[in-house]
Formats: C-alpha cells, sequence, structure tokens
C-alpha cells in the first residue's frame, strides 16, 4: 500500500496545479524535501497556483509540513497558493501544522576564538572557586562537629557505623591485596637491582622506609579516593538530584550534619585503620619476596627491619591518613553537593571527586614531607 | 488492509507475569481497537504498569502471547520487533526524559535513529511537534531539569510522538497535573487522536480523563480484565471495586 510519493504539475488553463500523490510520511522524507525544493523554485511566477492532494494515500506529520512549507514559499510571490483536495480525514492535521511558527528554530552558538579564550579563563576564575567552595565545607564540618561534641546525643552513630562498614570492613580485602602486591614487587625489584651490588639486605631498609613512611597511606588514600570518595558524590549527587535534600532542609535537619557528617567521621576513622593494615600487608609481601626469591631467611628480615626503621617512619606515615580522609571526604561532598539536574553532570561531578581528590592528596603529601624534613622525622 | 482495519491493534492473550512467587497477572485478556482511546484503571498495584510494561517488552512474562500490529512478539525477529517499536510511542509516567539532552534533542533523538532526514526538516518537525503539544518553541533549547512537571509531561508526549506513531502507551499522563492543566492534557490526546488517527493506550487514575478523553474503559483486578466497556457499561457493574471507583464521593463530584 506504500507507493512513491510524486509532485506533477498540471497546467489548468491560468492557474498551475501541483498534484501530490503516493505516501507522503517520514520513511519518504528525503524524496518528498528535494520534490518540494524543486517545486519551490516556481515561486514568483505570474500563474496561481494550488497544491492539489486529493490523490496522496497516506499523510503525517512529516508529509503535512511538506506541503505546508511548500504553500509558504509559493505564498512569498504576488499570487497566493491554495491546498486544494484536502479530505476530511487529513484536514486537521494540516490545519494543526499551519499553527506553526516557521524561523523559530535558534542555532546554537558557534565556536569562535574569544569563546574559547572566554572558556579558559572562567575555567581559571572557577579554581578559585573551588578552593572556597573546599574551606566553606571544611567550615560547615567542623561546626556541625563541634555542635555534635557540645551535644553528643545528636550524633548519628548508626549511619557512621553503616559507613564504616561501607568503607573500612568492606575495603580491606582488596587494599589488602593491593597493597601486598605492591609489598611483593617493591622486594623483587629490589633484590633483583641490589643484588649487582651484593647489596640484598638493604632491600629491608627500602621496603620499611617506603611502605611504612609514603606507599602504605599514598596508595590506599588513592585506592580509598576512587572507592568511596566516587561513592560518596554519587549517593549525595542522585540525593540532590532526586530534591531528597531539598526535603530534608525543609524538616529542619541540617544535611551536613545528617549527611556529611557521618561520612565524615567514617572515613577519617576508617583511612588510618587501612593504612595501617596496608602497611603490614606490604611488608608481608616484601617479607615474603625477600624470603622466596631472595633467599633472606624471615629471622634475619626482621632482624634488619628492627634496625632499619624507628617508630618515628610509622607514626610519620600514620599522622597523614585522617588528614588525607578529610580531604578525600571534604572534596568528594562538596562535588556530590554541587550536582544539577542532569544525569551528565552527575558523572562530571563523580569524576571531578576522584581527580581532585587524588590531586589533594598528593598535594598534602608533598606539604607533609617538607614539614617532617624541616622538624628533622 | 481491510482486514487489519477489522482487527485490533493489540491483541494480548493468557497473559501470565509472576515476580518470585507473586502472580501480578494471571491469564490476562485484553484487546485494543485501532484508533479508539482506551482507558486503563485499576487499584493501585494492581498491575496496570506491569502489563504497559509487558506488551512494550520490558517485563517477561510466564506465559501467554501478545501481537500488536498483527505481529507476534515472542516469535518476531529483530527487524520485524523494530518495525513495531517504530510505530509505537511510550510516555513514562516520570517523563524519563533523557536529562543530558535539551528538549530538541530529546525529540529528535528517535528521528536521528530511524529516519534518514535533513536537520533542517527535523527542526521543523520538532517545533511542530512542541506547537502540537502545546509548548512555545523558546523551551526547545532547555534542559529537562529547567521545566515544570507539566512541561516534562508535554515534552515528553511530543517525544513519544517524534515518529508519528500509530500507537501511544500513555503511563498516568495527568498524575501530578493541576486539574486545568489536565484538562489540557486530555483536551490534547483527543486532538491528537483526531488529527493523528492515533489508538491510545492511557493508564489513568483520573477521572476526569476518563469522562472527556476515552472511548473505552478497561479495568484490572485480580491479574485479570475484570469488566471493559464505555463508561455507562462501567456505571452499570455491579462490581464492588466497579462501584465505589464510578459512584464514590469523587465519582460523584465529577459527573456533578
Amino acid at each position: 500500500m506504500n507507493s512513491d510519493p510524486k509532485l506533477e504539475r498540471i497546467a489548468k488553463g491560468k492557474a498551475l496545479a501541483l498534484c501530490a500523490t503516493g505516501t507522503w510520511t517520514a520513511s519518504f522524507a528525503p524524496v518528498l524535501e528535494r520534490m518540494v525544493a524543486d517545486a519551490e523554485k516556481l515561486a514568483g511566477g505570474p500563474q496561481s497556483i494550488f497544491i492539489d492532494v486529493s490523490e496522496v494515500a497516506k499523510l503525517d506529520t512529516f508529509g503535512a509540513w511538506l506541503i505546508e512549507r511548500l504553500r509558504r514559499s509559493l505564498t512569498k510571490g504576488p499570487v497566493e497558493a491554495q491546498i486544494a483536495g484536502l479530505s476530511a480525514n487529513y484536514s486537521s492535521l494540516v490545519d494543526e501544522v499551519r499553527r506553526v511558527r516557521a524561523g523559530a528554530v535558534v542555532e546554537g552558538g558557534t565556536v569562535t576564538i574569544t569563546g574559547m579564550l572566554e572558556q579558559i579563563g572562567r575555567t581559571v576564575a572557577g579554581v578559585g572557586g573551588t578552593i572556597a567552595g573546599l574551606v566553606d565545607m571544611l567550615g560547615a564540618v567542623l561546626a556541625a562537629w563541634f555542635r555534635v561534641l557540645i551535644h553528643p546525643r545528636t550524633l548519628r552513630l548508626t549511619s557512621t557505623v553503616h559507613h564504616m562498614e561501607q568503607v573500612c570492613w568492606r575495603a580491606v580485602p582488596i587494599i589488602v591485596l593491593i597493597t601486598f602486591l605492591i609489598g611483593c614487587i617493591i622486594a623483587q625489584q629490589g633484590i633483583f637491582h641490589f643484588r649487582r651490588f651484593g647489596a640484598d639486605i638493604f632491600v629491608v631498609d627500602m621496603l620499611g622506609v617506603l611502605v611504612l613512611r609514603e606507599i602504605g597511606v599514598l596508595l590506599v588514600a588513592i585506592m580509598v579516593a576512587g572507592r568511596s570518595g566516587s561513592a560518596y558524590t554519587a549517593e549525595l549527587g542522585s540525593m540532590k538530584m532526586r530534591e531528597e535534600i531539598d526535603a530534608l532542609r525543609t524538616m529542619g535537619f541540617d544535611p551536613i550534619e545528617v549527611l556529611v557528617l557521618p561520612r565524615m567521621m567514617a572515613l577519617v576513622l576508617a583511612l588510618p585503620i587501612l593504612a595501617f593494615l596496608g602497611a603490614m600487608a606490604a611488608l608481608y609481601g616484601g617479607g615474603l619476596v625477600a624470603w622466596l626469591y631472595g633467599g633472606v631467611e624471615p629471622e634475619a628480615f626482621l632482624l634488619r627491619l628492627r634496625d632499619a626503621i624507628s617508630i618515628d617512619h610509622f607514626i610519620v606515615g600514620i599522622v597523614k591518613a585522617p588528614v588525607m580522609a578529610a580531604v578525600i571526604g571534604i572534596v568528594a561532598c562538596v562535588e556530590g553537593l554541587a550536582v544539577q539536574g542532569s544525569a551528565e553532570s552527575l558523572g562530571q561531578h563523580t569524576t571531578a571527586s576522584v581527580v581532585k581528590g587524588i590531586f589533594f592528596v598528593i598535594v598534602m603529601d608533598g606539604v607533609f614531607a617538607i614539614f617532617f624534613a624541616s622538624i628533622g622525622m | 488492509m481491510a482486514g487489519e482495519m477489522q482487527d485490533p491493534i493489540i491483541r494480548v492473550r493468557d497473559i501470565t507475569v509472576q515476580f518470585g512467587s507473586t502472580r501480578v497477572l494471571d491469564g490476562l485478556n485484553l484487546d485494543v481497537k485501532r484508533g479508539e482511546i482506551l482507558g486503563f484503571v485499576g487499584p493501585s498495584g494492581a498491575g496496570k504498569s506491569v502489563l504497559t510494561r509487558t506488551i512494550i517488552g520490558l517485563v517477561p512474562k510466564v506465559a501467554g502471547s501478545i501481537e500488536v500490529f498483527g505481529v507476534d512478539l515472542d516469535s518476531s525477529n529483530t527487524s520485524q520487533r523494530r518495525n513495531v517499536e517504530r510505530r509505537w510511542g511510550v510516555l513514562f509516567q516520570q517523563g524519563a526524559l533523557f536529562s543530558s539532552l535539551t528538549v530538541r534533542q530529546n525529540i529528535q533523538f528517535p528521528m536521528r535513529e530511524y529516519l534518514r532526514v535533513s536537520q533542517r526538516l527535523m527542526d521543523e518537525i520538532t517545533m511542530a511537534k512542541l506547537t502540537m503539544v502545546g509548548l512555545k518553541p523558546e523551551v526547545s533549547d532547555r534542559f529537562p531539569s529547567e521545566l515544570s512537571g507539566g512541561m516534562i509531561k508535554r515534552v515528553a508526549l511530543a517525544r513519544a510522538l517524534s515518529l508519528d506513531p500509530d500507537l501511544v502507551f500513555l503511563d498516568e499522563p495527568t498524575s501530578g497535573l493541576d486539574p486545568i492543566g489536565a484538562g489540557d492534557f486530555d483536551e490534547l490526546v483527543r486532538t491528537l487522536q483526531r488529527t493523528l488517527g492515533l489508538t491510545v493506550f492511557m493508564v489513568t487514575h483520573d477521572l476526569d480523563s476518563l469522562y472527556t478523553a476515552c472511548d473505552r474503559i478497561a479495568v484490572l483486578g485480580n491479574g485479570k480484565i475484570i469488566a471493559a466497556g464505555s463508561i455507562a457499561d462501567m456505571q452499570a457493574s455491579q462490581h464492588p471495586w466497579l462501584r465505589q471507583y464510578f459512584h464514590g464521593k469523587r465519582a460523584r463530584a465529577v459527573m456533578g
């Protein structure tokens, strides 16, 4: 029942008839558009024109609009074009289409050099806003924390414990596995290269200092930023999207106290624990490789480790953990609460949360390195 | 063609849908005729949305068959199925607009996938669809999060209509709209049915919609269709739920 659409020109006395036949539907749109564009060239002629649609087998919005487009462009001349032979079925559709305002489409802006420069400028200026946002959140969290210290009953213990389970307990297997493997790799590389100088045993010094001071906590912080920071941002972001946070506010709750503080507390408690477990796993892995691959007996390993490291190394490492946790948590919560209405925005902010979280963790690590070097630890 | 006119556009036979051990639909039969507006009612949680989602293929069924446009959806191949999907439009309860696309991109999304149409024609058709659903062209560059609830429903309807479907599914189209907006929406559905020759499958709780927009009403209860017919049939029915529904306080208020 579908037949190719046609638009034939038939002279009828002084007038010109354009006879539309066949199926005028979306599936024939390219053909129809070409025919209509062709016929539009007749505009401005002396003849009066009418478009005969009595033979059209099927018409939909696309077809109806193209006939209307043709009528409009033919009407630009001295004579008005008419549509004739409209069946009752389709007349209401054509009437409906006639109400459409043409040329109402607003095109999106084009890319210009000035526009790009403006974009860069705005992004740079936005950095200040990011820092201000982080400080703002830090202040709000501390204020909420002091309120909780004054009224300990307002502490949301259940929520905190729940988040502890999520970010600490459930993270233990993966954190232990990865730090174990990293310990193995450090020891293997150390032995492989130190052996040439006959300095196998110094691998213990390297492993101990590296794991306890730097790698243990830094690696765990980066993994927590990827694992829990992103989860915080996605949770808060989707709550923001569904107006759940607005709902909390209208009930007289402070979202910082209800949502952010338990998450922050969980993270600040979790990261030192995870960093400690991670460091132990890395030392164990390194020791195992040193024994099996490097032939360093466990007793020798432990003796050497006791000489090589002091409690200072461990303190330097573990002191950094809660600070890094706070940075990750604040970045994640700021990004979560900045999510706008769309799924795309949620994705952007979750990405930003992880990227900024890791960035700030490394910056903090550098700051700590300078600090501990200057106090001689 | 003549035969197709007589045949129902949707033919549901003995379908059973189960979630775990809960049987939601139990051997349900339903026909939707070409060109009608079918209002679908039933108590909350009776499975109205489940039936809609089963017909459009989002919920798997345990038994039974569904034919849409004379195509059995179980035995059809991908291209037949694609063909059927191209001929129906769905308006979800919450609109389900793509939140990262503008109104215009939302409406043009199905056109881009299924049709080979120039950008100019797509833009013009988008304007035509927006006009049809009673929106101003200015909204076309807004994102869904910048629209009001009523506007979201209208844009979602425009998207459902973007390929000029023969059949539309509306899941509670007037819920969350003010009475005037809801009345306009009913009017709109009527107009579109007239102008585009649509068949409409409308899940609704809105008594006004049932009275003003629907040609026929089907009632779901206990996993089956307990009644189907005109509004007069419904009022005459002795079924207890129907009596309560059509003779309750709110129904009397609607009837004046």
